[in-house]
């Protein structure tokens, strides 16, 4: 089994610390020995690894960026580390993590009370309790405060209608963070599996992020407890929060992804002969590859850059909005340029960068559309926005 | 229990290895090092005792200021302490590190000690078996199993094709090979906290080599591949090279 070395064009390296260097070494390690060797039978099957949760959990994985409750505390650039080494793998696994410890934990953690805090974190932490989401609906996507799910206070109870859509690990979780409108606000409610009027149904026949489960949520005079509110938090803001830190992981993910396509069409094109030489040796290969390397090298110190920023508290959301854009963009156009520099082979499962290709399709559309990004930044800039 | 494990920093074993201009030493340019892969099951493995009957675990490297973070990989893993004794120059020979191993182990009298059955560099697979014998305890080399009770130890050493059956008393050395156990990654929380443990250096004194490296000399390069003909034409070729040059047939 080959080890996946990295890129690293401008001794990125030498900026991080020797714990944050430990962690990436550790989880590029899990993701050569746990997840490569099963990638392509639960692509093909369009599963889960869930037989990975217990040891990304015991490992740390969950969370990692939030502090106590069993959390492992890291800073925020190790934390980005961990997600670009899982997406090396699979955006899939990435955006296990992502829901679970950006969606889920911290929202619990940020705006729950005590209570609900020792109840939960310490089990997703360990991967006991999976999470999911539930912000964006059928009919709103990057609208999500024209959202249509309603909790109606009850006596001791809230009682939730509606539906969501498009919810990673929606029909695996044991605990849903659900947005909806109390009156005209809209707050978070924690629902747990099983509870009656919750059910889920599964997204089938995926293109892409086949290694994930995405659902739909129907709440159906759902009724949970009163303390299943989160009471720290009302407003867009709450769920806004939620998708900045993700995004910010998202960032760094892509990373992972395009380096697994540029490693994979470098070493490609060496052995790869055509004519009189191996391929990598033709103009036109040369100049996909160099701006692989360039938009990576680029990517990486963005990523860094947005990291320190987080961690001294200077980190603005239209920031996230520009690594999160520039870099999946880039990293779909280094899968797609992998693909072509593959061949026919790019276009099966022997290879990565056609999986990593379909899979981007949807990391630049959720969390954000890249075309949401550059209004968020366009607004920024101009101070005009340009949606509703 | 006091538990202690030696370790080595080495380079990744797919690195491609290049000798430097004074032709006795490779050139750490572009290499990547890491923990002696035999080690991390001797740090398992010190690991899995000190969970099962308590007490401390050790880890203890002879090298320079670089070797740290291999300490600090092991201290993530789950060690409680690290030495460095310090050494720069020209590397100590089995003897040599034997010889300053135990003068450290006397005064840290731990009651077992881990190791790699070899170091992936040098591949001596010496230096266990000569500091039991330099200390005068027992010796299991080439761990396959091993299990402690009652102040007694039980294990098989890997021999060619088979394995035997030792037992021994403390305290001990022992030499881990390949399958002891399922070395495991450092979690998060264990690298976290790695920094905080304790990290003490040490300077080796007296070392006396008794051999002196002479030359590294690197394998022979691989003829080019060539292709003998095409289609049946290649067949005669194929059968006359199998049996006159590779006298395989």
């Amino acid at each position: 089994m080959s080890r996946f070395k990295g890129v690293d064009f401008y001794a990125v390296d030498g900026l991080l610390d020797d714990e944050e260097r430990m962690v990436r070494d550790s989880v590029r390690e899990f993701v050569d020995e746990e997840f490569m060797p099963v990638v392509v039978e639960h692509h093909r099957a369009g599963t889960f690894p869930a037989e990975l949760i217990p040891k990304m959990g015991e490992l740390g994985f969950l969370g990692a960026g939030l502090r106590g409750y069993g959390c492992a505390g890291l800073n925020s650039v190790a934390y980005g580390l961990i997600l670009q080494e899982l997406e090396r793998g699979d955006s899939g696994l990435r955006s296990f993590v992502s829901v679970q410890g950006a969606l889920c934990m911290y929202p619990i953690h940020a705006y729950g009370s005590e209570a609900q805090k020792e109840k939960y974190l310490p089990a997703m932490a360990r991967g006991e309790c999976i999470g999911c989401f539930g912000l964006t609906e059928p009919d709103y996507g990057s609208n999500p405060g024209g959202m249509v799910t309603r909790a109606v206070e009850d006596g001791d109870s809230y009682v939730l209608n509606g539906v969501k859509m498009w919810i990673t690990n929606g029909s695996v979780a044991d605990l849903a963070v659900v947005w909806a409108k109390l009156g005209d606000e809209i707050r978070g409610f924690l629902v747990e599996k099983g509870t009656p009027g919750y059910s889920t149904k599964d997204v089938e026949n995926k293109f892409s992020l086949r290694v994930s489960v995405t659902s739909e949520l129907i709440f159906e005079d759902c009724r949970i407890p009163k303390e299943n509110l989160l009471p720290g938090v009302s407003g867009l803001k709450g769920p806004l929060s939620c998708l900045t830190q993700a995004r910010y992981g998202i960032a760094w993910g892509g990373i992972g992804a395009a380096m697994a396509v540029y490693e994979e069409a470098l070493s490609y094109a060496g052995n790869r002969i055509q004519f009189s030489r191996p391929i990598a040796g033709y103009q036109l290969v040369q100049e996909k590859l160099v701006w692989m390397l360039n938009e990576i090298t680029k990517a990486q110190l963005l990523a860094w850059r947005l990291g320190r920023l987080k961690d001294e508290g200077g980190m603005d959301f239209s920031q996230v909005s520009l690594a999160k854009r520039n870099n999946v963009w880039m990293a779909l156009e280094c899968a797609r340029k992998a693909r072509d520099i593959l061949g026919a082979n790019g276009i099966t499962d022997e290879y990565h960068a056609g999986r990593h290709m379909c899979n981007l399709e949807s990391v630049y559309t959720y969390e954000g559309t890249h075309d949401i990004h550059t209004l968020i930044l366009g607004h920024k800039i101009t101070g005009i926005p340009a949606y509703d | 229990m006091e538990i202690l494990a030696l370790v080595k920093r080495v380079p990744a074993t797919d690195s491609k290895i290049k000798v430097a201009g004074d032709g006795k030493s490779i050139d750490p340019q572009g290499i990547e090092f890491v923990l002696n892969p035999y080690d991390e099951f001797a740090v398992e493995q010190a690991l899995k005792t000190k969970e099962a009957l308590g007490g401390t675990v050790t880890v203890l490297t002879v090298g320079g200021p670089e070797s740290q973070k291999e300490l600090r990989t092991c201290l993530a893993m789950g060690a409680d302490k690290a030495v460095l004794m310090k050494h720069e120059g020209p590397e100590l020979d089995a003897h040599a590190l034997a010889t300053v191993l135990a003068a450290k182990i006397e005064e840290l009298h731990p009651d077992l000690v881990f190791c790699g059955r070899q170091a992936v560099d040098t591949d001596d697979a010496q230096v266990g078996q000569r500091l039991a014998a330099l200390l005068g305890w027992s010796c299991l080399s080439d761990a396959g199993t091993f299990e402690l009770s009652d102040g007694s130890w039980t294990g098989t050493r890997d021999i060619e094709g088979g394995k035997e059956s030792v037992k021994g008393s403390l305290p001990a050395v022992i030499t881990c090979n390949k399958g002891l156990n399922e070395p495991r990654y450092p979690n998060l929380k264990g690298i976290m906290m790695a920094k905080k443990k304790p990290l003490e250096e040490c300077e080796v004194q007296g070392a006396e080599n008794k051999e002196t490296l002479v030359a590294l000399t690197p394998p022979p390069a691989r003829p080019e591949p060539a292709i003998l003909g095409e289609g049946p034409e290649a067949v005669a070729v194929l059968m006359d090279k199998l049996k006159n040059e590779a006298k395989v047939l």
